[in-house]
């Protein structure tokens, strides 16, 4: 039996008329890197939001690291870790504040504190700029950085919103491989791109368009299924009969 | 004459004297499809600003529609149109009345040059009563780049207006651009996304300030340095670090469905010899093909040298 960290069953959000995410199932794996694609407007947020803790569901059921999202968000907030590309950190404390800050609030005292942020300096390669306020890193630092303050406390899933938009090729490439690393520690990565070879990154996606999961396999078979030599043509298949936008 | 001509310029920020563009030069035919390749942070929207007369550069020249940029910006700003990288319009203000401002702050009328963005308006139309504010992306960046257009300009600068944008719509919008294209509009777009290089009649490679590079998509592509190659495995990252960790591995990232490689000394037998010993570590269904670099390779060649 795979272990399952997240479970979804017709799990719906309404805002008045309008149905942000339509009775949405699916489950991730634990370790899983698991691609969460649809295009503007699709309820992607939505639907992250309710996993999160963050928004409660007009209906239908998930439990996220075994919490139930309507009962339990605040232990569900405990194991899990969230960056986005807007928010990430805070630009006006310096790389090493923001550490202690973040890990701080998951709960870390302060001899694990000093032992990991150490160890995610190292790992960064960013002890010269320990010191220096976020602000003033470039983007592509400032992504990864953000990545590992939020996987600090070793949560069960970590929540990635566009992480890498804007981000140089080297960069982004080299964020891939902090995921690698991560989902090879047991975390289990959940993860929104408009990359598409990122897409091919993980090992199940699923794509969303009009509330709707419309595909969900790994990239290989959704290939195979919508006869596609990339993953760009798959999710012009897929989402250019969209009717809503953003 | 040249649609922008840039000489050296240069731009630094703050009390630190951060360089933000550095002594930067090129310049941008009439009717060019031109692109600014780079990654956030590159100095895009510094040469942006500075080129729409918005920023007075600390050294070195340049003119737009052949008129100098710090002395005759008032007839520049007339001749060209801007769409920010971040949304601007107002937003308590309608579609509909957002393009009656812009186009009466430029002196002129909707109707009078509404032919340049019928195509564009009439995908926002049906909701020419709603706020700015309330409209959707795809649907702001419509009215972003109608309201830009309305006084008819020569030349029209466009900053990463597909950043954040999904792969569908940003097609759509690149369509719109080909077709302001043929009605002899020059553009210059500025982009994080490696693959709408190659929609561009030739593209400026940017990081840290400096061009890298400046070409059509082509001529980029074919100066590129090695043989590469894609290549894959049953466990993609087992296959990148064990890749990496090899002596003759010269560069070695993840690409889509496949690695990227290239090496540093090549024979014959380069391929088998990888492939044997690929498989006598563990690794299944290994596939190799040399191919054809893209400007996303080119660009990765060029930030590591």
């Amino acid at each position: 039996m795979p272990d399952i960290v997240i479970h979804t069953n017709k799990l719906t959000k309404r805002f008045g008329n309008f149905i942000a995410a339509d009775e949405i199932t699916f489950e991730v794996e634990k370790g899983e890197i698991f691609g969460f694609l649809g295009a503007n407007g699709a309820g992607k947020t939505t639907a992250m939001r309710m996993l999160c803790g963050l928004s409660a569901p007009s209906s239908g059921e998930a439990t996220v690291a075994g919490f139930d999202v309507y009962k339990q968000t605040e232990q569900i907030k405990m194991n899990i870790g969230y960056m986005s590309q807007k928010f990430s950190l805070y630009e006006d404390l310096t790389v090493l504040e923001n550490i202690y800050f973040f890990g701080g609030i998951y709960g870390l005292n302060k001899k694990d504190l000093k032992s990991k942020s150490e160890v995610l300096l190292n790992q960064l390669g960013m002890h010269h700029e320990a010191k220096k306020l976020v602000k003033t890193l470039p983007l592509g630092w400032k992504q990864k950085l953000a990545f590992s303050v939020a996987i600090l406390h070793q949560p069960k899933i970590v929540f990635l919103d566009e992480p890498t938009g804007g981000v140089d090729p080297v960069t982004r490439r080299q964020f891939w491989d902090l995921i690698y690393e991560a989902a090879e520690s047991g975390i289990t990565i959940f993860v929104t791109t408009h990359y598409m070879d990122e897409a091919e990154y993980c090992n199940r996606i699923s794509i969303m368009v009009d509330g709707k999961i419309k595909a969900l396999d790994t990239p290989a078979n959704l290939k195979k299924k919508y006869g596609a030599t990339n993953m760009d043509e798959v999710f012009f298949e897929l989402a250019r009969g969209a009717k809503r936008a953003e | 004459m040249k649609a922008v001509e840039l000489n050296e310029i240069s731009k630094t920020y703050g009390k630190e004297k951060t360089l933000a563009v550095d002594a930067v030069s090129f310049s941008i035919d009439e009717g060019e499809l031109f692109g600014l390749i780079g990654p956030d942070g590159a100095g895009k929207t510094s040469i942006f600003r500075i080129l729409t007369t918005l920023l007075i550069p600390d050294g070195g020249s340049a003119t737009v529609d052949g008129l100098e940029l710090v002395k005759d910006y008032k007839k520049i700003r007339s001749r060209i149109g801007y769409m920010p990288g971040k949304f601007s319009l107002y937003q308590d203000l309608t579609i509909e009345e957002n393009l009656n401002f812009f186009a009466t702050v430029f002196g002129t009328t909707v109707e009078e040059n509404f032919e340049l963005i019928r195509d564009i308006y009439v995908q926002i139309e049906p909701f020419k009563t709603r706020r700015a504010g309330k409209l959707s992306g795809g649907m702001k960046q419509k009215l972003a780049l109608c309201c830009a257009l309305i006084h008819e300009p020569k030349i029209l600068f466009l900053d990463e207006p597909t950043t954040g944008v999904d792969p569908v719509s940003r097609k759509e919008f690149w369509e719109m651009l080909k077709r302001l294209k043929s009605k002899n509009i020059t553009i210059v777009v500025s982009t994080p996304y490696m693959d709408e290089a190659a929609l561009c009649d030739r593209i400026g490679l940017i990081q840290n300030g400096k061009m890298l590079s400046i070409d059509k998509p082509d001529e980029i592509i074919k100066s590129y340095q090695n043989k590469l190659y894609q290549i894959k495995a049953l466990n993609k990252y087992a296959l990148l670090k064990d890749l990496r960790a090899m002596e003759n591995t010269l560069n070695c990232f993840t690409f889509g469905e496949y690695l990227h490689i290239s090496f540093k000394y090549e024979s014959d037998k380069t391929s088998i010899e990888l492939i044997n010993s690929l498989t006598s570590l563990g690794h299944s269904q290994i596939e190799i093909r040399e191919i054809t670099p893209g400007i996303e390779d080119c660009f990765i060649q060029l930030l590591k040298n």
